[in-house]
């Protein structure tokens, strides 16, 4: 045990007494896999062509983008904060590197680091309102979400970028699986969930923002430098939006003012989904990724169904209701 | 480790398993099995825009009278094309035979509609043109241009000569349905842009709230205009609520555009002096005859089919074809 004996609350961390693979699933994912088995099982039998590796593939590429986002709010949430901003700053990322390609003749590569540079920009900005001037990071990140909302459509007036290089719609090329085509960016999407699961659970980087989330002051009172850990987290959040602004480019194949307007709160919605809990300090990135595929599934087994498409919003409603009620008995019944 | 902690999760583990299987036990005595029926695909712009709700209903008809399954998927947002490149890939995977779809971005659909025609699909567009507009197997849909057009020589008409100063309430840089129906009344009303009768432009997204902002604005700088062209009619009630404000309803033509059945209402009531109507109706039967033409012979559309635009109003100008409003009332959509 790392915790004092001070003032603190007993409630700090306490991540050395869990095993390792506790600490690497999180703990809280179970009822989350339970409940894409039981979306998989549901529409395997209610839709023609539902179970097949072609769907899972499908499935797969469609939350690359929403994945990814919910990769980098999850970082935030369990740092006991909230940010609102991921899809406007994934929009501008995107405008950025796709201009600073078609437009101003830059090096591909150049522009697509450019852009992911964007996004890591207003992750520090985010982070050091947070952090320095102590400002609550819902009301940092709505400020965020309009300021980089204005300057996406006032940078690419408006239009929609064609005509982009290659190498920045390389990640939505495929390669055959079976008889299914897997992008490879959703392959990307695997790979940071994994690193990040591995980092989360065996760095002292990890470690302290599980202890961060939970118990801001007691962390601090241990000697952790608490603030520019979090400050931190904000930015590597906002590389990793960033990633996901070239994985929309690579998806769509443009540069596209317009996205990003719903991936706010989807991400959130992923987040809550995957068992991790808004208040801090508690959850899993896997729990995350479990909550992009169960909405993931859910939509596209409804329409393959031939739903009507607004009771997709009326299920994914439900589903977040019912997470967090689980989440709150679960938790009352283990204190 | 509290031993409370693994005993729950196995009893959730377990419950859920139960659960699972008594779900695949109710479905599998459904009997849905596999379904031999044609699918079709239809995939609109939003989910509240009455001009797609009427065409997803009349598809529904279409489907069932033909024994067909029709497959509804929309975006989340004008504008959404991430969403409805989503919607196409996994009704391909349903297996459509062909999909109808109002595109949200015209040039950025493209490669999705060719990915489904070499897969044997028919893809074809309601409403909205692609760019090009060949990308498509065939258009069903109003000629925007003509729609302005009307209107415009309506506005002539009714002028009789007097001089105008006009404001125009448009939709959005950059989108071709707000461009043409407004290049459309310049044309109708015999002038150009940069004409000096015309003394305010401004944007409204289509939007009642913003036009009412608009239309105060160019009141404010101009308050002697007597022509407002609104690009469809929540813009035409939203100037109509300011111009009433500012007392010059009786010293102003209001012309709109679309047929709803509000928009109908309002040119019974005076509020609008006209409103050109267009045919969802009809996009939508033809589209769908079209799509199940194709799914039985495998004879491809093409080509673009205007499904026309009727002046509505109460008040005819000499040389123009019109209809009243009690004929409208009987065609509108959206009622």
């Amino acid at each position: 045990m790392t915790t004092t004996s001070t003032t603190a609350p007993p409630a700090a961390p306490v991540l050395t007494e869990q095993t390792w693979t506790r600490r690497f699933l999180g703990g809280s994912t179970t009822g989350p896999l339970c409940a894409l088995l039981i979306a998989i099982a549901f529409f395997s039998t209610m839709a023609d062509n539902f179970l097949s590796l072609n769907t899972a593939a499908l499935v797969l590429q469609q939350v690359t983008v929403i994945g990814t986002l919910a990769l980098g709010q999850t970082l935030i949430i369990l740092s006991a904060g909230i940010d609102l901003s991921v899809g406007a700053v994934m929009a501008f990322g995107s405008i950025v590197m796709t201009k600073l390609a078609v437009d101003s003749g830059l090096p591909p590569v150049l522009a697509i680091l450019a852009g992911i540079a964007v996004c890591g920009l207003f992750g520090l900005a985010n982070g050091m309102l947070v952090t320095k001037i102590k400002l609550p990071p819902f009301i940092v990140t709505l400020g965020m979400l309009n300021v980089a909302y204005a300057l996406t459509h006032i940078y690419s007036n408006e239009a929609t970028i064609t005509g982009v290089p290659a190498t920045l719609t390389a990640l939505g090329e495929t390669f055959p699986v079976g008889d299914a085509r897997v992008s490879y960016g959703s392959l990307l999407m695997l790979v940071l969930f994994a690193a990040f699961a591995v980092v989360l659970a065996n760095t002292a980087w990890g470690r302290r923002l599980y202890a961060t989330g939970n118990n801001f002051e007691g962390t601090r009172l241990t000697g952790v430098p608490v603030r520019r850990h979090l400050q931190s987290v904000y930015l590597v959040a906002g590389l990793v939006f960033g990633v996901a602004a070239l994985l929309m480019v690579a998806r769509t194949g443009v540069g596209d003012p317009k996205v990003g307007q719903t991936e706010n709160l989807e991400s959130i919605t992923a987040v809550v989904l995957g068992g991790t809990s808004l208040f801090g300090g508690r959850g899993a990135v896997l729990g995350t990724l479990l909550g992009v595929l169960i909405v993931g599934v859910v939509r596209s087994g409804l329409q393959m169904m031939g739903v009507l498409p607004i009771y997709q919003i009326l299920v994914t409603g439900i589903l977040v209701i019912l997470a967090v009620t689980f989440d709150q008995l679960y938790r009352r019944r283990n204190r | 480790m509290p031993k409370t902690r693994g005993w729950s999760r196995l009893t959730r583990t377990i419950t859920v398993l139960i659960v699972i299987s008594l779900a695949g036990l109710v479905t599998s005595g459904c009997g849905s099995g596999s379904d031999d029926r044609i699918k079709i695909g239809l995939i609109t712009k939003t989910e509240t825009n009455p001009i797609f709700i009427e065409m997803k209903d009349t598809a529904l008809i279409a489907a069932e009278e033909a024994g067909a399954q029709l497959l509804t998927a929309t975006g989340e947002f004008d504008g959404d094309n991430e969403g409805q490149v989503s919607a196409m890939e996994n009704m391909i995977a349903a297996g459509v035979k062909a999909i109808l779809i109002t595109p949200s971005d015209t040039k950025a659909i493209v490669p999705s509609v060719k990915r489904a025609q070499k897969l044997g699909i028919a893809v074809i567009s309601l409403d909205t043109p692609t760019e090009p507009a060949d990308a498509t197997d065939g258009l069903y849909g109003t000629d925007n241009f003509r729609a302005g057009e009307v209107v415009g020589e309506y506005a002539k008409a009714k002028l009789d000569g007097k001089p105008a100063k006009i404001a125009t309430m448009d939709l959005a840089p950059g989108v071709t349905v707000g461009q043409l129906r407004h290049d459309g009344f310049l044309k109708g009303f015999g002038i150009k842009e940069g004409d000096e009768q015309l003394v305010c432009e401004e944007y409204t997204q289509g939007d009642q709230t913003k036009a009412t902002t608009a239309m105060e604005n160019c009141l404010q700088a101009h308050p002697d205009i007597n022509l407002v062209y609104t690009i469809n009619e929540p813009a035409g009630l939203g100037a109509h609520t300011a111009l009433k404000a500012a007392g010059r309803t009786d010293k102003t033509t209001l012309v709109a555009i679309d047929g709803g059945c509000p928009g109908v209402e309002a040119t019974a009531q005076g509020k609008f002096d006209t409103t050109a109507m267009q045919f969802p109706v009809k996009m939508a039967e033809l589209g769908m005859d079209a799509a199940l033409e194709y799914a039985r012979t495998g004879d491809r559309p093409s080509g673009y089919t205007d499904t026309g635009v009727e002046l509505i109003t109460d008040d005819p100008v000499e040389g123009l074809d019109s209809k009243d409003t009690d004929w409208g009332a009987k065609q509108c959509w959206g009622g």
